[in-house]
């Protein structure tokens, strides 16, 4: 019989400030995330300097509601895990400096967990993983492929080259004016479209799972200028349908391929654009014909939340890894493997 | 009583430990540091000298800003987590009131300046030994707070680490008025901050944000471009 082990997550790599409680990697005790979303929206994006700001204000009062939703006290807590990065430097060091802080006071192992590891970690609280595994993790900041052979193998066999997914999405709803964050707006007008605008595939060199979606942005934004100039109405939910179909279309087609090419036991999603429902159906649909399980957390794990952060870190914690007082923010952290 | 004070306000790391009215162990470094990687590790290691462990610490003070946003986080981050975290008082003081304290018994005026680029800087005037707030803390252009500070018609001192890049313009407006702090007294020190932290009160610990005394230059475009009126 083992003991339990129980680690507080800390995260405020982007514009969420969240802490959690998770029991040995796999069961959410607690779940705290604040958004910012209200106060970034007026600038249409994420503006670094209000985050930070944010985070400093709500940090202490969100690790506060974990613990106490969890009716737990720190000496029942085995480590804090916390997102060193990648994201927003300012941000995550707040994160940080308040994690080590919290160690320091309550005398517990620090853990710095790769956020992008933590997005495929929230798996693991909705359902246990299956290795070799492949994970899409695909959201606002990241448009990634990852490939793991066990707990703590990654190898990243595909990413974007310019923007993330989620940043095309977000630039193109700006530019058919629909509200910051503009992924949801996207996906809810391509449900409405009958005659989707057929946009180009964009699927680089023969064999790469690498992504690459300014060019398609850019058809887009050519599109809208080239139809306004010839004073043509725009159906918006035309061009948003036909953006999303170039979107899915790539997306659905590199991670099938690679997932044969890997045989995965297990292909799963993460990140906020995993919510996307035109996605999500495409994904399912092809993965159900090629008989292979694919899963996709519920929503509140896909966007991010501190209870991820606490799930890699647990398996950190049982595979030795500690950090110290010296961690720091690393906003261009590459995925290293823990083993 | 042990106080445990930080402040990480500008690039200099002021560190110190006071057990009661003795100041135990205090440090200040002036290199190009980053207080993210450093703060943390200075301060367990001078805990571990004055062998204090984190559960004996009485009081947190922390340098409230102005100063660099991201170098006032830092140590407003880890102060009141500290504070949170132990179940223990957080004092706050403004950065420049703590710099003012080098030159508590200057006859005069005390103007602690924290250069901001573009010349401007955060500026305060401070006098007597109990650092009464003669003008407040503020973002301002460094030529228009020295013609303030000229209307007092008093001598003053300046201290801070960035005095240098404004000497020409001090010395033109305030002439023989203007005084310079020796380099030993240009730095923050985190003992000052303690002594001023036992006269301030207690702060509510969840609620305590930097005092940036300016907004982010997103706000202010987009007040401007709002039609608001001063940015």
């Amino acid at each position: 019989m083992s003991e339990d082990i129980y680690v507080l997550g800390i995260e405020t790599s982007c514009d969420e400030t969240a802490a959690s409680v998770v029991k040995n990697g796999t069961e959410i005790v607690s779940n705290v995330v604040a958004s910012q979303i209200e106060s970034h929206k007026r600038f249409g994006g994420v503006v670094p300097e209000i985050a930070s700001r944010h985070h400093v204000e709500q940090i202490t009062i969100v690790i506060e509601e974990a613990l106490k939703q969890a009716d737990m006290v720190p000496a029942e807590l085995n480590a804090v895990a916390v997102t060193e990065g990648p994201g927003l430097v300012g941000a995550l060091l707040i994160g940080v400096n308040a994690a080590k802080a919290f160690a320091f006071a309550h005398q517990l192992p620090i853990i710095g967990v790769h956020h992008i590891a933590g997005h495929i970690y929230a798996n693991r609280l909705a359902q246990e993983m299956e290795f070799p595994l492949l994970a899409l993790v695909i959201s606002g900041g990241h448009t990634e492929l990852v490939y793991m052979k066990e707990h703590g193998h990654f190898e990243v066999i595909g990413e974007t080259r310019d923007d993330a997914a989620g940043e095309a999405y977000d630039k193109v709803a700006r530019t058919l004016n629909l509200p910051y964050p503009g992924g949801p707006h996207i996906d809810r007008l391509a449900h409405e479209s009958s005659h989707p605008v057929k946009f180009p595939r964009v699927w680089l060199e023969e064999g790469t799972y690498d992504f690459s979606f300014s060019g398609l942005k850019s058809s887009v934004l050519n599109y809208m200028h080239n139809a306004a100039q010839r004073g043509e109405q725009v159906a918006p939910e035309d061009v948003a349908a036909g953006f999303q179909n170039s979107v899915v279309e790539v997306v659905t087609a590199k991670t099938l391929r690679a997932a044969s090419q890997y045989n995965v036991r297990q292909v799963i999603a993460a990140g906020g654009v995993a919510a996307n429902k035109g996605l999500r159906a495409s994904l399912e649909k092809e993965f159900a014909e090629k008989e292979i399980p694919f899963f996709i957390p519920p929503l509140s794990l896909c966007t991010d939340n501190a209870a991820m952060i606490a799930a890699a870190g647990t398996v950190m914690f049982e595979k030795g890894i500690r950090g110290n007082m010296a961690m720091n923010g690393r906003p261009g952290m590459e995925m290293g493997s823990w083993i | 009583m042990i106080y445990l004070g930080i402040d990480t306000s500008n690039s200099p790391l002021a560190i110190a430990l006071a057990k009661d009215d003795t100041i135990l162990i205090e440090e200040t470094l002036n290199l190009k540091i980053n207080h993210s990687l450093t703060a943390m590790p200075a301060i367990e290691e001078m805990m571990a000298k004055a062998k204090i462990k984190p559960a004996e610490l009485t009081h947190i003070a922390v340098a409230e800003g102005p100063g660099s946003y991201t170098g006032v986080r830092i140590g407003l981050t880890i102060a009141k987590t500290l504070a949170w975290s132990l179940k223990i008082p957080l004092h706050m003081v403004s950065s420049l009131k703590v710099l003012a304290g080098n030159g508590q018994f200057f006859d005069g005026v005390i103007c602690p300046l924290m250069d901001a680029r573009r010349g401007t800087a955060f500026m305060g005037a401070y006098e007597g030994e109990s650092l009464e707030s003669l003008i407040p803390d503020q973002h301002s252009e460094v030529s228009e707070f020295l013609n303030k500070l000229k209307e007092l018609g008093r001598p003053v001192l300046f201290t801070g680490i960035d005095i240098e890049i404004h000497e020409a313009v001090i010395r033109e407006i305030l002439g023989d008025r203007a005084f310079f702090a020796a380099p030993q007294n240009r730095l923050p020190r985190a003992s000052n901050l303690i002594m001023l932290a036992k006269q301030s009160a207690e702060q509510d610990i969840h609620h305590a944000v930097p005092e940036y005394r300016r907004i982010t230059e997103a706000e202010a475009n987009y007040i401007k471009a709002q039609g608001g009126g001063e940015s």
